[in-house]
């Protein structure tokens, strides 16, 4: 009784097994068919939060220009969908905000040969109304003013800083936040008086925020690398992915949001 | 498992095995998954925890300001829950005015809502540009988000329903009749409240109070929306744990095991309390 329970578990658990095999693998049947007639079928690519805006009509103008395929975003600070890549999330592209973050999933093995394929510097953001009067970076040193920032082990965060040194400040935050965009959110809601982002962040958010400029001797510039990943499913259509993003196309579009070209 | 076999059997250890193969196998298979699903991750915690640097990661300042954090914000936000939420359960369970159910429904929306949206909620409702909290801001001078008393309401608003179920549960099943004897008697209503309906739902109390803590303890969504993050003043141990798993996997996992601690703690005392001495949901 007791060994046919058991056995009886271990065929379910093989059961099981296999099934997952079945769904991680569904999408391989696909590209067979591609060799042929151009890239077809799913991938996901993880980017930068900063990434947000152009990469979804980057995946639009994409999906548009090969029918059959669809490209799924998963968007959050690079270091932690850089962590999420190393152990093992499904995804078959990285954009990262940072070099620092695309060398670690290098070096773990899961991507080779990253490419730049964008700039992006600081600016100040503040709400449109300016409740707390910032007009440089040293009003951010003011106990007053309600400074958020990204947390230190982001890129935006790293940038952050690297700017206060550069500029000789010591500025402390009221908050540490994950990414770049809950970041802007703090400054959109008028929550916070001021905040460090991407000039990208500052354009996209339109008319909400207003950006302050920081000086080129002070500011710190982040490069963007973009790698396919060791583990894709569909390999062919990740590449084309990477590619399309590194084209005329691709960079005319990162040139609209903000980015410029490394 | 056994703590439920164990109120209506008594001699638990020899009767459990008879028990256990009895169950027929069609049920005993799911459940076994289950119990492997439910505690295969904690398994995988212990194992890849990084045991020879655990005393060296633990010891960070950083680490223990957070779970004191923690720790101080849960116990306050359930002490609020308690004292906002012990009449709001016993209005919901005595009143019979029209409409108490929809308000039962309305109150105990945050135990099914995404922590995160309460804490958009929180932060359209009491954020320095915020319904209310806009009037805090001109007159006092004053803005929550960012403080530690952020922490602390968003916290209480997503665990209070918690407590508010588990305590209006048991005002229902309570023995209404020794309250009224005590009103026959001459005590006054809130005199019978405290004296003679209180020690009735202790238990229930008891077992609603560490629900409360316990979902206050881990309550990431909210806070990080509301409260924001900063070290010392916003940053309880979930939202420290995120941002280290990012960055230093190791310590992140090493400060996911003291939150584990801490549940098994919590849980152990909610059995003991809960499941053994009558008290209801």
């Amino acid at each position: 009784m007791r060994r046919n329970t058991f056995s009886a578990v271990a065929v379910l658990a093989a059961a099981t097994l296999s099934l997952a095999a079945c769904g991680g693998s569904s999408s391989s049947g696909t590209p067979s068919a591609s060799s042929s007639s151009g890239p077809s079928g799913e991938i996901t690519v993880f980017a930068a939060a900063s990434l947000t805006g152009s990469f979804t009509n980057l995946g639009k103008a994409f999906e548009a220009e090969n029918p059959g395929t669809k490209v799924t975003f998963s968007f959050g600070p690079s270091s932690g969908l850089a962590e999420q890549i190393d152990q093992g999330a499904p995804a078959d592209v990285f954009a990262s905000a940072a070099t620092k973050n695309m060398d670690q999933v290098v070096e773990a093995g899961n991507a080779s040969n990253p490419v730049a394929f964008a700039n992006n510097t600081m600016e100040i953001a503040v709400p449109a109304d300016n409740p707390a009067g910032v007009d440089s970076l040293d009003d951010l040193t003011n106990k007053d003013v309600k400074v958020v920032l990204c947390a230190q082990d982001v890129p935006c965060g790293v940038s952050a800083r690297a700017v206060f040194k550069n500029a000789g400040i010591t500025v402390t935050p009221v908050s540490n936040e994950v990414d770049v965009k809950s970041t802007l959110s703090k400054i959109t809601l008028g929550e916070a008086d001021a905040g460090l982002v991407y000039v990208t962040d500052v354009k996209a958010a339109g008319d909400k925020v207003s950006g302050i400029e920081i000086p080129a001797d002070d500011n710190a510039t982040t490069t963007y690398p973009i790698a396919s990943l060791k583990n894709s499913k569909n390999a062919d259509l990740a590449q084309a992915f990477v590619d399309y993003v590194l084209s005329d196309k691709g960079t005319a579009e990162l040139g609209t949001a903000g980015f410029s070209k490394p | 498992m056994m703590a439920l076999d164990r109120g209506d059997r008594p001699g638990r250890r020899d009767r459990d095995l008879r028990i256990t193969t009895r169950t027929p196998w069609p049920m005993m298979l799911p459940a076994l998954v289950a119990v492997l699903f439910l505690l295969l991750p904690l398994a995988g915690l212990l194992v890849r925890a990084p045991w020879t640097d655990l005393p060296q990661l633990l010891s960070e300042p950083e680490a223990f300001q957070a779970l004191r954090l923690s720790l101080v914000c849960a116990t306050a936000a359930t002490g609020l829950s308690l004292f906002f939420g012990i009449p709001l359960a016993w209005i919901l369970a005595r009143s019979r005015r029209p409409g108490i159910s929809v308000l039962r429904a309305l109150v105990t929306l945050p135990l099914v809502l995404p922590p995160v949206v309460g804490g958009v909620a929180l932060l359209v409702a009491l954020g320095r540009r915020g319904l209310v909290g806009r009037y805090l801001d001109e007159w006092f001078g004053y803005s929550l988000p960012f403080t530690t008393t952020a922490v602390i309401l968003a916290e209480t608003f997503v665990a209070m329903p918690f407590l508010v179920i588990t305590v209006e549960g048991a005002l229902r099943t309570a023995n209404q009749g020794l309250e009224e004897a005590a009103a026959t008697l001459g005590s006054k209503p809130f005199a019978t409240f405290r004296r003679v309906t209180l020690p009735l739902i202790a238990p229930s109390l008891v077992a609603g109070s560490v629900l409360t803590w316990a979902r206050a303890l881990g309550e990431f969504g909210a806070t990080i929306t509301f409260a924001g993050n900063f070290p010392g003043t916003t940053q309880t141990m979930p939202l420290k744990i995120y941002l280290l798993i990012q960055n230093d996997p190791d310590a992140g996992i090493a400060l996911s095991l003291v939150m584990l601690l801490v549940s098994v703690a919590a849980l152990a005392l909610l059995r003991d309390r809960w499941l053994s001495s009558g008290a209801r949901l």
